[in-house]
């Protein structure tokens, strides 16, 4: 679904990204981990051009999105994307929240938008919190109206940029469960995390990142209990 | 010391003048928003020759003396029209030109402080630079900048007294044709500053309440 071929970042001298080649199937849920300052987050970022990469290709059903012809609104519409700091928008209501996009970039008549947004709110159990600002809400809340406003576009992949890292400690699980919950369903899902116990669980595919390139790319069994790479063995001996 | 027979005979030509003031400053103020917003954004519209232009025109209104753009409008701008324009339209024009500089530079802050999360998220999802800035960006900043345009109101309630040389009957003109009528030179200038003094004053505490109950809401 997702080719990223010879992919290159550097903010100025700084190589942020050497050389990344991998590939997303469809339905796959891969977990990116690694140290702080790896590559990971502006990797995802890249998917969805909120970094543009200096060089090398991202290749989406067949075309790159890297062609100046390709539209990159369309093309973040089928992309979702869920920050570490929520980002919800201040000025809108949850409920407003969720059918922003649907109502002004698909251009969905509100009652549509509206059906999807409350479908979308009953799931994640905050029915109740539709006329609440986001200032209002807890973390976790805000996480949720977060992941429930990337699902309103009805997205082909989900990029999860640390999800639970801003978040209180008792508030993770809430998070984790909904996003196991997608990926049961199918969900394609690239999630930058430092949650190692969803990675085991969840993931089909764990990568480990350091200094910009993948060291290791393998199923989470593996990687967990038998790590090829010294650099992998000792980032998890240090935070398992 | 105060003469209650002058202010009862001639209170007419401060309450007038006050209006004129008023009008002139809520006209800049208003007008100025808009072509402030429209300079604004042409300055971060990452074109090249807008971003020149924009900024070549905030940077000349604020580096030139606010009398000296007055008779420019003032002589000029007849010369360049087929029609006519009043004097109080000439130097409204003046004053809210002067003024879209200023709130040009005030809003530009106000965006530059929306944490730029906001309009990755807009980006997210699929959402045009217009589309976010509209429905995301501008309503938080235009939030954020309300009291500094409130004080822009203020700014131009004193500095509006300018308009007086061409002519228009603000309060600090109104004062000045009191003092040749009445032959006192000095009062009527202390109850225009007294007026002056009053509209501002009130204002500011307004504009304090309102940043108040807006910090109460985030």
């Amino acid at each position: 679904m997702i080719d990223i071929i010879n992919l290159n970042k550097k903010f100025g001298e700084l190589d942020v990204l050497k050389n990344i080649n991998t590939s997303i199937k469809r339905g796959e849920v891969v977990v990116i981990i690694g140290p702080s300052g790896s590559g990971k987050s502006t990797f995802l970022r890249c998917l969805n051009l909120l970094e543009q990469p200096t060089n090398g290709d991202i290749i989406f059903e067949g075309k790159s999105i890297l062609n100046k012809k390709m539209d990159i609104e369309e093309y973040r519409q089928k992309i979702g994307m869920v920050f570490q700091q929520f980002n919800l928008f201040n000025n809108k209501t949850v409920l407003e929240n969720i059918t922003l996009a649907p109502m002004k970039v698909k251009n969905l008549p509100k009652e549509e938008a509206h059906d999807i947004a409350m479908k979308l709110l009953k799931r994640i159990g905050l029915e109740n919190k539709r006329d609440e600002y986001p200032n209002k809400l807890s973390g976790g809340q805000k996480q949720r109206v977060a992941i429930a406003r990337a699902l309103a576009m009805q997205p082909k992949a989900m990029l999860f940029d640390e999800p639970t890292s801003a978040l209180d400690p008792e508030m993770v699980s809430e998070v984790l469960e909904l996003m196991k919950e997608l990926a049961l369903e199918g969900m394609t899902m690239i999630v930058v995390t430092h949650e190692m116990s969803f990675a085991r669980e969840v993931a089909k595919r764990v990568i480990f990142m350091d200094e910009g390139i993948i060291v290791e790319d393998d199923v989470p069994e593996m990687i967990f209990t038998n790590p090829k790479n010294p650099r992998t063995r000792d980032f998890l001996k240090k935070i398992l | 010391m105060i003469d209650i027979e002058f202010i009862t005979t001639y209170y007419s030509y401060f309450l007038e003048g006050a209006k004129i003031t008023l009008m002139i400053s809520l006209f800049g103020v208003i007008f100025g928003t808009f072509l402030g917003i429209i300079v604004c954004l042409l300055k971060i519209s990452n074109i090249k020759i807008f971003e020149i232009v924009s900024s070549a025109y905030i940077e000349i209104i604020r580096g030139t003396p606010l009398l000296l753009q007055l008779y420019i409008v003032y002589y000029g701008l007849p010369m360049a029209l087929p029609f006519e324009l009043s004097r109080m339209t000439l130097g409204t024009i003046a004053v809210f030109l002067n003024s879209s500089a200023y709130i040009a530079e005030i809003i530009r802050a106000g965006i530059n402080s929306i944490d730029k999360g906001q309009k990755e998220a807009a980006k997210s999802l699929g959402m045009s630079n217009k589309l976010s800035m509209r429905y995301v960006i501008l309503p938080q900043a235009f939030k954020n900048v309300l009291p500094a345009l409130g004080n822009e109101f203020i700014t131009l309630i004193k500095e509006s007294a300018i308009v007086s040389v061409v002519g228009i009957h603000d309060i600090m003109y109104n004062a000045d044709t009191l003092r040749g009528i009445t032959y006192k030179p000095f009062m009527p200038l202390v109850y225009a500053a007294l007026i002056y003094f009053i509209m501002t004053f009130t204002l500011s505490k307004a504009i304090g309440k309102i940043e108040g109950s807006m910090k109460k809401s985030d």
